[in-house]
């Protein structure tokens, strides 16, 4: 117990460290330039406070519950004696199951992330309700889900990373030109929200457990890029919401 | 404070439907695929409990702290009119996020191994530490460029999606010509940096803004900082990545 209060002041006294110059910020403009008291000091101190232990809790949760599980899977389901492949050369049918693992850590990661709930809560309040905190966080999970699996299959075959960025920012710009100007926005921040807290640690252990067991790739230059997954296709999956949204609409509006 | 306990319980039921898929997959996939039992059982039950109330508390802290001051500071700006001093707020919020980002720190350590093993730069301790010092402060001053460049669109209303498009294509153009190592590094980088603190803090600010400057539309103006803040680091890393 006593071994577990200090772990946790621990994390407590980092998480301090990570928020206090985002205060300092804070303060010193509030103070030097705004020169206007806050409305509601009182609850906005102990908002800081619930945020503050509400982090320090979260992250010493995943560090018992979820990390050591998750990354301890990660290496599993790459080890060659789980592929079981017969001969030398890699086939990357053979990785089915790290394709599937890799697609539903995705998923389930992004749903927990709080960044995009906290982006989510706050683009359901704009748009009145037009865009549901829970279908934009389902659109962004099935991105990062889509991402991630073919991240791993990238990492299998060897293919060049900036391919797949390229055509992915392609595919991104078209749809742009498609979508309704209300969501592009939103859209392209939630490429930037899926990859915080939960998600990084977990997909980060997979690439490099992959990078390093598939024969011929380079855990140094192979296991970089996931994230670079995960924050690309949740845009695309957002700004497809959008526009499947829309066209139903008008698919209703047509028949009334 | 009846209406309080419940509204912290209905967020309390609501954190445990966020998590459950996380059980879900980590548990089937340990019984049914690699078929091991799970180990330390009540460790994970207590660890998932406090995931949960981390959550609800974070959750709550949101609404009651950070959405509130971001939004107040927004409107305090817009009302004393000085463009200057919001900008220069805009780039301290974004450097001073980054600076201390613990998953950039990660990252940039392992950018350094990688880019010492590579032959780039000496492999002693002294020019790797000043490798990855060096690549912090280019993601943190792009990031803080980033906010700036984002809050400076909001108030002259500049479409967003020519400047994230522009920004792409100067990506996709560089990156022949950045060294190899690099490449990898500069794309996750620009995932890295926003952190769940930041990102509430720095949505509320966009939306304020937009809200409270005439003409422009919270929805349509009010998101995209964020956008930026993943965009920018992604240039400039590779500009260090090319410079050195």
């Amino acid at each position: 117990m006593i071994a577990w209060l200090l772990e946790f002041g621990h994390t407590l006294l980092l998480t301090i460290r990570d928020i206090l110059p985002i205060v300092a910020t804070i303060i010193g403009f509030q103070l030097l330039v705004i020169r206007r008291p806050l409305r509601n000091p009182k609850k906005i101190f102990i908002g800081f406070l619930y945020v503050l232990l509400g982090i320090a809790f979260f992250l010493e949760g995943l560090e018992m519950a979820l990390f050591p599980l998750g990354k301890l899977m990660a290496t599993q389901l790459t080890h060659p004696d789980f592929i079981n492949s017969s001969s030398e050369i890699v086939r990357w049918q053979d990785y089915y199951w790290v394709y599937l693992f890799a697609a539903c850590i995705g998923f389930a990661t992004t749903l927990a992330e709080p960044s995009l709930i906290a982006v989510a809560i706050k683009a359901e309040e704009i748009s009145g309700g037009a865009i549901g905190a829970w279908g934009l966080r389902l659109a962004v999970s099935v991105g990062v889900a889509f991402g991630i699996s073919l991240g791993t299959y990238r990492i299998v075959t060897g293919t060049e990373l900036y391919l797949y960025i390229v055509v992915g920012y392609i595919v991104v710009i078209i749809q742009t030109m498609f979508s309704p100007k209300m969501i592009i926005g939103l859209a392209y921040d939630s490429g930037g929200v899926t990859t915080s807290t939960v998600t990084v640690p977990l997909v980060a252990a997979l690439g490099l457990g992959l990078a390093s067991t598939v024969p011929g790739r380079n855990p140094m230059l192979d296991g970089f890029g996931l994230i670079a997954f995960a924050s690309l296709f949740p845009i695309i999956a957002v700004l497809g919401y959008a526009q499947i949204a829309e066209w139903r609409n008008r698919k209703n509006s047509n028949i009334t | 404070m009846i209406t309080i306990k419940s509204h912290f319980l209905k967020q309390l039921i609501s954190s445990c439907f966020d998590l459950f898929p996380i059980l879900a997959v980590i548990s089937i996939f340990q019984l049914f695929v690699i078929q091991q039992p799970i180990p330390n059982v009540a460790e994970m039950l207590l660890g998932t409990l406090l995931i949960v109330l981390g959550l609800t508390l974070f959750i709550q802290g949101l609404e009651l702290g950070l959405f509130p001051i971001g939004e107040a500071m927004a409107y305090a700006f817009a009302k004393k009119g000085s463009v200057a001093w919001l900008l220069a707020f805009a780039f301290s919020l974004g450097f001073a996020t980054t600076v201390a980002e613990p998953a950039l720190i990660a990252v940039a350590d392992e950018a350094a191994r990688v880019v010492a093993a590579g032959g780039i730069i000496e492999a002693t301790e002294e020019s790797q530490e000043s490798y990855a010092f060096g690549l912090r402060m280019t993601v943190a001053f792009s990031v803080g460029f980033a906010i700036l460049i984002g809050v400076l669109r909001i108030i002259r209303g500049w479409p967003l999606h020519y400047l994230i498009i522009s920004g792409y294509v100067v990506i996709v153009a560089m990156t022949p010509f950045a060294p190899a190592e690099i490449i990898g590094i500069a794309y996750d980088s620009g995932g890295v940096t926003t952190s769940t603190i930041t990102v509430p803090l720095v949505t509320a600010l966009g939306v304020g803004l937009a809200s409270a400057i005439k003409g422009r539309n919270p929805m349509l103006d009010g998101f995209g900082l964020i956008a930026f803040a993943s965009l920018t680091p992604m240039i400039f890393v590779m500009v260090y990545g090319m410079l050195l």
